[in-house]
């Protein structure tokens, strides 16, 4: 039973993993850094947060050849 | 101990592979033995060099804050798990710059190419990569403009942000031929590039509109609908009217190209750019791991000779000898310049760990490196005359079919019109000869790979798809690139005008823009027309551009390794910095003052001046003459400056390294302060723990 529940934490790692490096859950991270950061106040909504944060990534060289 | 043992392992393994190809010299070599060789020294090199370097030059410190730690703001600054940062910083140095150039390079031999690729990699590449993502992470994420200004001063703090600016230009400029190459007159690779612009829409409607933010499901929706697209593809192909619109030679695409880069860079990102990105990364990912498992099933033997007599500079896919050529020519795979301004970008923002700078500098480098090799293992899978007949230009070998193969044969290397035709109709194109710029050449080995492992009665479908995957890849960087000199451009106009410093100003993004476009585009459109191909000056060009770059890269990282008082572990960057020297100014040299025409650049010119005036020219060469004419003058003169940048900004390192060694007063250095970290704890360890370990 161990085993199940080793495999399925290491599951959960892996695709916790993906979905940081594709940026799939940003909102909620962001989310829970300005719960931390920023209590009481208003956070961006999900679309106003993407909106956002894709001006940001593209701003700078974050491509190459 | 355990390491110690894995180690010893490695470098048996390693010896045995290495020994394995100088053996087998004379008689076909299996690709796994390269395979194997080059993945024990990426994991010999990162274990061991990669590991000393952290620890003895950087001083890596664990208990020191890192900016995302410090700086924390729930976006570009986040403490970010190691692994994270490896995908992260690989999907952004990873490019189409490692499939092209050992391709093209493959024209001297497996051997030369892969031996640079793995030497200059574990020695150079992933050592500039792993420090300036040091150095930037020190910095609270500096750029490497910045930090050349900071250290050495407003000179090679301007020389590099001008070197930067140009280099992009001519790199936009040869990705765009590339995509050109390929879609010339292939209906099926024009309509599938064509519908990724409104695939990529599409998607950007999605993830902001429909399901904002949802990237996985967006890339994952946009991606099968780029794979139908490829089929898609073949029925236009296969319809008679269809099929004629999007028959197109190179002058109208490369306007095409030239439209579709300038409206990317003023549309809002998240419509063409953002969608676009996430798709290419998916792709890129997917791709190099289907080819990494298809090379180790299929294990096909090599067919091109270890080294070709082309070493002498007699090479028909561009001139010049293997020394220094091939390492002007490999560039991207095993050191690229542009990786620094990567490296000094996003990517320190998200390090936990100065110790995780390993992994995501050296590892993810070493990996791109690995990229390049399977590209050449895809080059030199093919048989030498089907190679030669897809890459070489018709103004090297001529027009018709039976000539190219006639002067191809001669070469050593037998080839035949059927054959050509068979592999053509096989993966449904018209023709193949003179099919330049590497992408076609990259196509048929990935779709022989592919095929051969996944079913071979689908070449075409593979054939497209790997065009297309180069293609998208290709216009991400194009998009980014355009846009990125946008802002350059405007930033250096600002500090003429202030109102164009604004990045939101419609006025001054329609200015700049054009500005950028108008460059890469002159570039771009001069290459297309070139009856040589183009490719074989503009490569060059930008291989001599990049490895300036990593030049001042590199010299900005040793005039900080030296101000920091460890003179003997500036050789860490020094040597590389000294090799880049040296190939990079030879080859400039020979491009500016050769006497040969197909070489030098103002021989060329005069060459082509003279045949002009004598009327020996056939009437639609010498209708373009005067062009080329000047373009080769332009090029000549691009080099002395690149040349004369690079040399600016390690003279003024060596300035500071004089001073400093005589006790002088030199530049501060802009490190941020110590402060201890938080998240790191107290106890160094060598694996580097960080913040969102989950694995506990």
């Amino acid at each position: 039973m161990r085993n199940v529940s080793q495999m399925r934490s290491a599951v959960k790692t892996v695709w916790e993993c993906v979905r940081t490096v594709t940026g799939d859950n940003a909102y909620d991270r962001y989310l829970q850094h300005h719960e931390q950061t920023h209590p009481g106040t208003p956070p961006l909504s999900r679309r106003e947060f993407y909106a956002e944060s894709m001006d940001q990534k593209w701003s700078g060289i974050n491509r190459c050849c | 101990m355990a390491n110690r043992i894995l180690g010893i392992v490695l470098a048996i393994i390693a010896a045995f592979a290495v020994g394995g190809i100088a053996i087998q010299r004379d008689e076909p070599i299996n690709a796994l033995w390269i395979v194997v060789a080059a993945v024990c020294i990426y994991l010999l090199g990162y274990r061991f060099y990669a590991a000393w370097i952290t620890a003895k030059v950087l001083s890596a410190d664990a208990t020191r804050a890192t900016p995302a730690e410090r700086l924390n703001n729930g976006r570009d600054f986040v403490p970010t798990h190691r692994w994270v940062v490896f995908g992260h910083h690989f999907a952004a140095i990873a490019g189409p710059g490692p499939l092209v150039g050992p391709t093209l390079a493959a024209q001297f031999g497996y051997l030369p190419g892969t031996l640079w690729i793995l030497v200059g990699s574990v020695l150079g590449g992933c050592v500039q990569d792993m420090i300036i993502l040091f150095l930037s992470t020190r910095r609270n994420g500096k750029s490497l403009g910045q930090m050349a200004r900071d250290e050495l001063g407003p000179v090679g703090g301007f020389a590099a942000l001008i070197g930067t600016l140009m280099i992009m230009i001519i790199l936009i400029a040869v990705l765009g031929l590339v995509v050109v190459n390929a879609m010339k007159h292939s209906p099926w690779a024009t309509s599938t590039v064509a519908m990724t612009i409104p695939i990529a829409i599409f998607i950007g409607f999605y993830l902001r509109r429909i399901r904002p933010g949802r990237v996985l499901e967006g890339s994952i929706l946009g991606v099968a609908l780029l794979i139908l697209s490829v089929w898609a593809g073949g029925l236009i192909d296969h319809n008679e009217t269809l099929r004629t619109f999007f028959d197109h030679p190179g002058a109208p695409l490369a306007l095409g190209v030239i439209a579709y880069g300038w409206c990317a860079a003023i549309l809002p990102v998240w419509l063409l750019l953002a969608p676009r990105d996430y798709l290419s990364t998916f792709l890129k990912l997917g791709v190099v791991a289907l080819l990494a498992i298809a090379i180790v099933i299929m294990h096909p033997t090599l067919k091109m000779p270890a080294v070709t007599q082309f070493v002498d500079g007699t090479g028909p896919i561009f001139s010049g000898k293997v020394f220094p050529f091939l390492f002007i020519t490999i560039a991207c795979g095993a050191i690229s310049g542009f990786h620094a301004l990567v490296s000094s970008g996003t990517t320190p923002k998200l390090i936990t760990n100065e110790q995780d700078v390993r992994l995501a500098g050296y590892g993810s480098m070493a990996l791109e490196s690995f990229v390049g090799i399977m590209a050449m293992i895809a080059a030199t899978l093919l048989d030498p005359g089907i190679y030669f007949a897809i890459n070489t230009g018709s103004g090297v070998v001529g027009a018709a079919a039976a000539d190219a193969v006639a002067t191809i044969s001669g070469w050593g290397f037998p080839v035949t019109v059927e054959q050509m035709q068979e592999l053509a109709a096989e993966v449904g194109e018209s023709t193949l000869f003179a099919r330049t710029g590497g992408a076609p050449s990259l196509a048929v080995g990935m779709a022989s790979i592919f095929g051969t492992t996944f079913g071979r009665g689908l070449m075409s479908i593979w054939y497209h798809f790997a065009i297309m995957f180069e293609a998208v890849f290709i216009l991400t960087t194009v998009d980014a690139g355009t846009r990125v000199g946008r802002f350059m451009v405007q930033d250096f106009l600002g500090q003429i005008w202030k109102p164009m410093a604004n990045t939101s100003w419609y006025p001054s993004i329609l200015i700049s823009s054009t500005l950028i476009v108008a460059g890469w585009g002159y570039f771009l459109y001069i290459g297309v027309i070139d009856p040589n191909g183009g490719i074989n000056i503009l490569w060059p060009l930008f291989g001599i551009s990049n490895q300036m770059l990593a030049g001042i890269a590199l010299t900005v990282a040793t005039g900080i390794i030296i101000k920091k008082g460890k003179i003997s572990h500036a050789l860490v960057t020094g040597l590389p910095l000294a090799w880049l020297a040296i190939v990079t100014t030879t080859a400039a040299w020979q491009k500016i003052f050769s006497p040969d025409p197909k070489h030098g650049f103002f021989a060329g010119a005069n060459d082509l001046a003279e045949k002009l005036a004598a009327g020996t020219l056939p009437p639609e060469r010498a209708e373009i003459a005067p062009t080329l004419i000047f373009n080769q003058h332009l090029d000549g003169w691009l080099t002395v400056f690149f040349t004369v940048v690079l040399w600016i900004v390690i003279i003024d390192m060596l300035r500071i390294a004089y001073l400093r060694m005589a006790g002088k007063p030199v530049p501060e250095g802009a490190e941020a302060p110590y402060v201890p970290s938080q998240l790191n704890g107290p106890v160094p360890s060598i694996n580097g723990g960080t913040a969102s370990q989950a694995h506990a």
